[in-house]
């Protein structure tokens, strides 16, 4: 079995790093930073939503990791970490879909609208719940890793496309903070001083979130697997 | 090649690399593998009619349930397009491995001594040219009822690279989706949310087109449908031997 007591203190101490940093960073979304001079306190929100895209990111990445990882090793390891991460970042890009929506519905009058980077975002999450629905319909465990690698990563290209959609074509009204802006965002704020602290914050507090989710999720996973086999073992031990 | 065998002393061991270096090239290999797809289709016809049916249908209840006027038409005409164009080769698609797998001669072109990145291709190359012909029925059929010209050379262009995008995904995925519980409804879902680059970058290069936009309008959707294409057929080239390893 992969996990020791030690191992389960780390991740006991990182758990509650992660859940302090995540009050202090809300503290600083709610309270400390002023409020952006236009959009008011709405655009609070924003951190919470870049953040959550990030542990997303972050999981969606791990997901293309362990699926070439498996490819070579074989090892189901690989496996359990591209599941974990595939649940950890559907939940994050709902975070940030919600977020976001709560965001657009002051600043542009509306909750949805399908603009190219909403569309794009809401199908990279239907990519990845094909992963799991994937998952469910094969039954062969060894195929079904295989397969389930292959696709995490095909999948990422809804990720990329996400990310580049309003570099290649400007025509979005979805506001761009990092790098060049488009021609005509709608609700575009630039982000300096106590901001960008904010941000900086926010990022690495959500990334401590997402690896430790993760951690968990694996940590269950096993779990689920140890109590299966002894489940086995104490049938075999019954029937003798 | 004659001589040298007889020269080596330990030939076993020789013969045996060489059974696993595909013998005949590779180009030869697509290229049986798409004409044995496309004789086969020729003389079924179970498929392309399937398809073709399937799409003139398909423009009727558009056409119905959008109720297009002039100006309407003009600008859904892509969307309309390529939505038909997607479900029809789904079709195809599902059949194209399904069938090679229940009749078992999938198993027999994993013995080949070919290469697998070659059996990918042939099969590809099938499932694009049976995509590409429905798209083009679609195009003069489209032309015709909803009296808008399509057959202009840039949105032949974008056809063409929007089709090989899906068909190289298609390929892979329904390569996956055979061996699934409830495959015929696996296949969709596989496949719709990964090759949206390719089908929104398409649509709008093809709206783009058919409106007489300026040239910044389409253009930088076909670089990205390109690079699409590209990301794509290297990806499935890498991914598609462990799709069928067994």
């Amino acid at each position: 079995m992969s996990y020791s007591a030690q191992r389960t203190g780390l991740l006991k101490g990182l758990t509650a790093l992660a859940a302090v940093l995540f009050a202090v960073a809300i503290y600083l979304d709610l309270f400390w930073v002023g409020p952006e001079a236009t959009q008011g306190a709405a655009q609070r929100v924003f951190y919470v939503h870049l953040g959550a895209f990030l542990g997303a990111f972050i999981a969606f990445s791990a997901v293309v990791v362990a699926g070439i990882a498996y490819l070579r090793t074989r090892n189901p390891k690989w496996d359990t970490l591209g599941l974990a991460s595939v649940e950890m970042g559907l939940g994050f890009s709902l975070i940030t879909i919600i977020t976001g929506m709560t965001w657009a519905r002051p600043i542009w009058n509306t909750w949805w609208t399908w603009d190219p980077r909403l569309t794009s975002v809401a199908i990279m999450w239907l990519a990845y719940a094909a992963y799991v629905m994937l998952r469910t319909g094969i039954e062969d465990p060894e195929r079904r890793r295989r397969f389930a690698a292959v696709y995490g990563i095909i999948a990422f290209a809804s990720v990329i496309f996400t990310i580049v959609i309003v570099r290649v074509r400007p025509d979005t009204i979805h506001p761009v903070v990092a790098g060049p802006t488009q021609a005509d965002p709608t609700g575009g704020f630039e982000v300096a001083g106590d901001m960008k602290t904010t941000l900086f914050f926010n990022m690495i507090t959500f990334a401590l979130i997402t690896l430790v989710l993760v951690w968990h999720r694996i940590r269950l996973e096993n779990l689920v697997h140890y109590i299966e086999r002894r489940k086995m073992e104490v049938l075999a031990e019954l029937s003798r | 090649m004659s001589a040298e065998p007889k020269a080596e002393p330990r030939a076993v061991p020789r013969a045996r690399r060489a059974a696993r270096r595909p013998v005949t090239p590779y180009l030869r290999v697509v290229g049986a593998i798409a004409w044995k797809d496309l004789r086969a289709e020729i003389r079924s016809r179970e498929l392309i009619n399937s398809m073709v049916l399937f799409t003139l249908m398909t423009v009727l209840i558009f056409s119905l349930a959008l109720e297009l006027d002039k100006e309407a038409r003009q600008t859904t005409v892509a969307g309309v397009l390529w939505v038909t164009v997607i479900f029809a080769g789904i079709l195809g698609l599902g059949r194209s491995l399904a069938a090679e797998k229940d009749r078992g001669s999938l198993d027999a072109l994993l013995l080949a001594p070919i290469d697998r990145s070659a059996l990918f291709f042939g099969k590809m190359l099938g499932n694009l040219l049976f995509v590409l012909v429905v798209a083009l029925v679609l195009v003069a059929l489209l032309t015709v009822l909803f009296n808008v010209s399509l057959f202009e050379p840039r949105l032949l262009v974008v056809l063409g690279l929007g089709t090989l995008g899906f068909s190289t995904v298609g390929t892979l995925l329904s390569s996956m989706s055979v061996h699934a519980r409830a495959r015929e409804a696996m296949l969709p879902i596989l496949l719709m949310p990964v090759v949206l680059p390719v089908l929104i970058s398409a649509v709008r290069a093809s709206t783009a087109i058919l409106e007489q936009m300026p040239r910044a309008d389409w253009l930088p959707w076909i670089q990205l449908l390109a690079v699409a294409d590209v990301m794509f057929l290297v990806g499935a080239y890498v991914l598609f031997d462990y799709v069928v390893e067994e």
